[in-house]
């Protein structure tokens, strides 16, 4: 396959949330704001590529029967230790994704990605599958992170836009999170259309 | 190499092998982090102590009171400069946000007026009852500012209850639960006074 597409194809093509509608849990749960926005994707791009890699390379020594219970115990390993590491090194971004850190573990894109490609593609393959997935998750995370932050807040990673009296709380609250992912799920299709 | 058969044998020994690996990676780990995790949970108490207190040079070490109602202790911080007393800092909790818990940094100063608070935990709604991080140190409105008052003189209730401490646009229940936390750090420390006159006063 070509690698180049391979690497592309997450972020408009297959994209995790506009396309394949995958993991809305913590897309609708943490986008808030685009700050956490960007460190959900981050911390699950890491848990894709790495929880990719493993599998595709001991996909030949896991029997088929407890393929899907070996791969939840990798992706969940993988998660851990990225919860560790934020918990120790970046207490911040920590406390403001906290539950959503270990709901990586059942976010669909992990486990979908594992069967659908790491389990019947070579290693380089799979890293870039992950990589490619996980930033295209960033990306929509952003996006949308973004626009409910500047609607919602009137601040973009936290600096001001304009008068916090003109927001309209609806956008940083849950039904906020749907309306905005409906217009941009559409917008997105009519991209892809064109 | 071939797909390995669904054999029970098989299946139990991948099982046991990836578990044993993703432990003992885990547990690895944990040792690495442990330190960097405490190191930072203190780091963020004592930043937190210091902006709820006058500047201070001392601080005891942390002990526990059994809180005034609701049965959990709270922890006590007593400050001090130059081996006076400047305030104590008391780590108090709400049961009654509108997310459930809240546990925020109180600190009482040696008059007996709340000089600061940092809210530490919460989950409130993001854009309502999360302004309780400021909401209670603004003074936009004359009523809304905790700051330099205390229970005794103020009635610390929502104008709605009929108190002096005007709420939180639109959000009463999470207001109402701010200042059920800083009663109870405010009481338990007046308990504490008590219970200690003679070496304290």
């Amino acid at each position: 396959m070509n690698q180049w597409k391979n690497f592309t194809k997450g972020f408009i093509k297959e994209n995790p949330i506009f396309v394949l509608v995958l993991g809305m849990c913590p897309t609708l749960g943490v986008t808030s704001s685009a700050m956490n926005g960007l460190g959900m994707g981050l911390a699950t791009t890491f848990v894709l590529v790495m929880a990719n890699i493993v599998i595709s390379m001991v996909k030949s020594f896991i029997p088929e029967k407890v393929r899907i219970p070996s791969f939840i115990v990798i992706i969940a390993a993988f998660v851990t230790v990225v919860q560790l590491m934020m918990q120790a090194y970046v207490p911040a971004l920590y406390k403001s994704l906290g539950l959503f850190i270990p709901l990586i573990v059942v976010n669909c894109i992990v486990l979908g990605r594992a069967e659908a490609f790491a389990s019947k593609n070579r290693v380089l393959s799979s890293a870039i599958d992950g990589l490619s997935i996980g930033l295209g998750f960033s990306f929509a995370l952003v996006l949308l992170g973004g626009i409910r932050e500047i609607l919602g807040s009137g601040k973009i990673f936290d600096i001001a836009l304009y008068s916090e009296n003109y927001v309209s709380l609806i956008f940083v609250l849950a039904p906020g999170a749907f309306i905005v992912l409906g217009y941009l799920i559409a917008f997105i299709n009519q991209i892809r259309k064109s | 190499m071939a797909q390995r058969e669904s054999t029970f044998l098989n299946m139990v020994i991948t099982l046991l092998v990836i578990t044993l690996i993703a432990g003992g990676t885990l547990g690895y780990v944990y040792t690495l982090t442990e330190a960097p995790i405490a190191a930072a949970k203190e780091k963020a108490q004592k930043e937190a102590i210091k902006t709820v207190l006058p500047e201070f040079d001392k601080l005891s070490a942390p002990f526990k009171v059994l809180a005034e109602k609701g049965g959990d202790s709270l922890d006590f911080f007593v400050a001090y400069k130059n081996n006076e007393l400047v305030g104590t800092a008391i780590k108090t909790y709400t049961k009654k946000g509108f997310g459930g818990l809240v546990t925020i940094m109180t600190g009482i100063d040696k008059e007996g007026n709340f000089y600061g608070y940092q809210v530490l935990e919460h989950a409130e709604t993001p854009g309502l009852g999360s302004k309780m991080a400021t909401w209670f140190k603004s003074t936009d409105k004359p009523k809304q500012s905790i700051i330099g008052k205390n229970p005794k003189t103020t009635k610390f209730e929502v104008t709605k209850d009929g108190g002096d401490i005007d709420a939180i646009t639109a959000s009463t229940i999470s207001s109402r639960a701010f200042l059920d936390a800083i009663v109870r750090a405010y009481n338990t420390y007046e308990k504490n006074l008590e219970s200690n006159s003679g070496n304290k006063k």
